[in-house]
């Protein structure tokens, strides 16, 4: 693999694209990282060439050729690095179960998080309760497992613990704890942060909840 | 394989369910299959189901598996035999991968915004025809999106094949044409040929009937 050309297209902030980065640690691919504008109109021809159905970030470029959406470049990149750090379960059916999850993780998460913080009223506060109802069910699949890989660190935990980079962001403009709500699920943060892979890949909370208030203020905030 | 317990959970009428069918006799997998019904949903769906309480639900040697994707790719990994629904390659399976979440994630969105009336219709059938354009620009050069036989993405994009005509048909809307997508009505027509497809799907004027009578 020592003439592979990695790149990846990503946004500091996507926990999406911090999925990429963290996979890409596990298996020790060196690549270049290549950080995009996404505002509208500001878009890199690179992105747009590279992605031209979604033109959305993560992309991984290997070798010229691109891949796209996260949970699917994670598997791409467990299955051509194949040689060290397994991510998918080499049970069928826990694969089954870990992708099962992974697709929860995907749809239940993102737009519940983004409305507790960039919506108002009613809107802000079901999207608020819907993120700690969804946290508190991927808390009960967990169990008193160390990882949800079971005894190692996976696919599973690479899709959820870079939204932990989020927390304090949900937090702050919830009003509420996530240590009180999902203390088992503070705890196995804690767990995957101790890996260089997850604490070298995740941008600190507190420049997240910054960015968060800029884009409340700048394009979220109802005028008048 | 041949005294594993297989059995599917599912109803006649979802795309989602026939997709798992479509790959069990792709495989010529042994199974059982129960018929639900969605008024009153059976105890063994939320036991096997809990999380989304959805169906089809595939049933291995008393395991279940959910979504069917997911499902997909189980069976796929499961019954390895000469006949694979995924690529071996893997910049190939990424691929089918992102095409099957396309058609899932994106062209259903669209299909229940063209479902619409009045206002919302007119940008649901505008997506629609964006990502039907996609859909047609990968078609170049491949008879199926699996390339000769049928693969993951045809199997996903039995909704485009069946339910996408009807649901049209219903609403008067004039999308789906020779004219417009001419790669897309000719894999249509491949595939609704296909001897398992055929086996499969139900019949085009019963699914009609069904959706007229669900005031859909």
């Amino acid at each position: 693999m020592a003439d592979d050309e990695v790149i990846l297209l990503d946004f500091w902030a996507s926990m999406f694209g911090m999925r990429v980065r963290v996979a890409l640690a596990e298996k020790g691919v060196v690549y270049e990282y290549k950080e995009q504008d996404l505002r509208k109109d500001h878009k890199s021809q690179l992105l747009l060439e590279m992605n031209p159905v979604h033109h959305k970030i993560p992309v991984l470029i290997h070798n010229g050729r691109p891949v796209c959406e996260s949970s699917n470049i994670v598997q791409y990149i467990d299955e051509v690095w194949n040689d060290k750090a397994p991510l998918l379960p080499s049970d069928l059916y826990q694969r089954a179960q870990a992708r099962f999850w992974v697709d929860y993780i995907d749809k239940k998460l993102y737009e519940v998080g983004r409305k507790s913080w960039a919506a108002d009223g009613e809107e802000k506060e079901a999207g608020k309760k819907e993120l700690i109802e969804n946290l508190k069910v991927l808390e009960g699949e967990l169990g008193d497992k160390c990882f949800y890989g079971g005894d190692t660190f996976g696919y599973v935990d690479i899709a959820l613990v870079t939204f932990y980079s989020w927390f304090h962001t949900y937090e702050t403009f919830g009003n509420f704890s996530f240590e009180k709500e999902c203390p088992n699920l503070m705890a196995w943060i804690r767990r995957c942060l101790k890996k260089e892979s997850v604490s070298k890949s995740l941008p600190d909370s507190q420049k997240i909840l910054d960015f968060a208030v800029f884009m409340k203020e700048t394009y979220f905030t109802k005028s008048g | 394989m041949g005294d594993q317990e297989v059995k599917l959970f599912s109803l006649w009428a979802s795309p989602f369910g026939k997709r798992v069918e479509i790959a069990l006799k792709i495989k010529g997998i042994k199974y059982e299959y129960f018929e639900e019904d969605l008024s009153n949903k059976s105890s063994e769906l939320l036991k096997y189901n809990p999380v989304h309480k959805k169906l089809p639900v595939l049933l291995h040697n008393g395991k279940p598996v959910c979504e069917s994707l997911v499902i997909l790719e189980y069976i796929d990994e499961t019954w390895k035999s000469e006949r694979s629904l995924l690529p071996e390659d893997p910049y190939a399976r990424a691929m089918a991968r992102f095409w099957a979440k396309f058609i899932d994630d994106k062209c259903i969105a669209a299909m229940w915004g063209a479902r619409k009336n009045s206002e919302g219709q007119e940008e649901g059938i505008e997506e629609l025809t964006e990502h039907l354009k996609t859909l047609e620009n990968e078609l170049k050069g491949k008879k199926f999106f699996g390339g000769d036989e049928i693969g993951l993405v045809d199997i996903t994009a039995d909704l485009i094949a069946l339910w996408l005509g009807v649901l049209l048909e219903l609403k008067g809307i004039e999308l789906l044409t020779k004219e417009k997508f001419p790669r897309l009505c000719e894999w249509i027509d491949d595939y609704l040929d296909h001897q398992i497809i055929k086996e499969t799907l139900p019949d085009r004027e019963t699914y009609r009937d069904f959706l007229l009578k669900a005031k859909f």
